[in-house]
């Protein structure tokens, strides 16, 4: 037996409170992404050559 | 409204997909693809995620303008059958709701993607939202029936976005792609206006057809048809059109031409007589031609290898 009791609001705000829910996942999941994408793609290059040089 | 009251009204809930709703779906749809076409033909390339995400900002940029344009537009969509079924005419979200959306979804998706890509694309997504949401929807709108004629522009611009994506920069042939969609959009909505005629009457949106009647606005769709004929075949032009492009312009422009030529022929009677059945056929024909040339430039984005052999990549 549950400790709480759900409200009947819970029950019509499932959808959107499930969609928001997966938006959000997905908006992590995007950003990691590109996070990884960014860093694996972009020429340090120039940063590492001025570190040698020191 | 207190705490109490929203608890209570079960109608003031919204699905997820009434908030997705107010995102235009089937605009969106339109966006994705231009601006997805814009991105292939660009020369240059993008990592597949980046042009993913960006392609995913457009879309969200897009939706949010049609979020804006819902939350201002409320009092007419109520009037008009076309549009009275949307979520804040439904009472499925209010009118504040939807501007939180819109206002939120535009910030989110422009400086995503100019993180994402570069700030030239999100400029001009900025400008595009903009466009849409302010000066199509709040001023052009109920003020001139040349509304859909200038605000068309804010529809055209998401292939210039995706070349911006690649390039970072505006040239003559995305300027040509967003002419392309500019001077489509007013023969594809004047053909609707004059079988959606009552609708537009009714909610005072001085569209063509109400201000200037409807034997003007058959003259306006054969010459903007015309206008848009030259403006699809100076992409031939373009280092993107190809072969599959040119056989694309040549089908889709006689149909066209031949579908403006009907609807100018006609009287309101003949229209009424068989409830203006070249009309619509023209609007359906309309998102074909449309669909057709940018398909076309795809295409031969992807064989441009095999066109170059034959030496035929542009006409110029």
């Amino acid at each position: 037996m549950a400790i709480t009791k759900l409200h009947e609001m819970h029950k019509r705000r499932k959808s959107r409170n499930v969609g928001l829910g997966l938006v959000l996942v997905t908006f992590v999941g995007l950003i990691l992404a590109l996070t990884v994408v960014k860093v694996t793609t972009t020429d340090l290059a120039p940063l590492g050559g001025a570190e040698a040089a020191e | 409204m207190t705490d109490a009251s929203i608890i209570a009204d079960p109608d003031h809930d919204a699905d997820f997909g009434d908030f997705f709703a107010l995102l235009k779906p089937r605009v969106m749809s339109l966006v994705v693809f231009t601006a997805l076409v814009g991105l292939i033909v660009a020369p240059g390339t993008v990592h597949p995620f980046v042009a993913f995400f960006s392609i995913l900002c457009i879309a969200i940029g897009g939706g949010a303008s049609g979020a804006l344009n819902m939350w201002y537009d409320a009092d007419i969509d109520r009037v008009m059958k076309r549009t009275k079924g949307r979520p804040i005419p439904a009472g499925k979200v209010t009118e504040g709701e939807a501007l939180a959306i819109g206002i939120t979804l535009s910030a989110f998706a422009v400086i995503m993607l100019g993180l994402a890509s570069n700030w030239v694309a999100a400029g001009l997504l900025a400008f595009t939202i903009f466009f849409y949401a302010v000066v199509y929807t709040m001023w052009l709108k109920r003020s001139t029936p040349q509304n859909i004629v200038i605000g068309g522009a804010a529809g055209a611009f998401p292939p210039m976005i995706g070349w911006a994506v690649v390039t970072g920069d505006i040239t003559i042939t995305s300027t040509l792609m967003f002419a392309l969609t500019f001077m489509w959009t007013p023969p594809h909505f004047w053909a609707l206006a004059l079988f959606m005629n009552s609708d537009y009457d009714k909610a005072k949106v001085p569209m063509l057809p109400v201000t200037h009647g409807t034997r003007s606005t058959r003259n306006h769709i054969l010459v903007y048809t015309l206008l848009l004929a030259l403006t699809a075949g100076a992409l031939l032009f373009t280092p993107i059109a190809g072969l599959v492009y040119l056989v694309a312009f040549a089908v889709m422009n006689a149909l066209f031409i031949i579908g403006a030529v009907k609807i100018w022929r006609r009287d309101d009677a003949a229209s009424k007589a068989d409830n203006f059945k070249a009309e619509r056929s023209f609007f359906k024909l309309s998102l074909a031609y449309l669909f057709a040339h940018f398909s076309a430039l795809m295409i031969d984005a992807m064989l441009s290898g095999v066109f170059d052999g034959m030496g035929f990549k542009g006409l110029f």
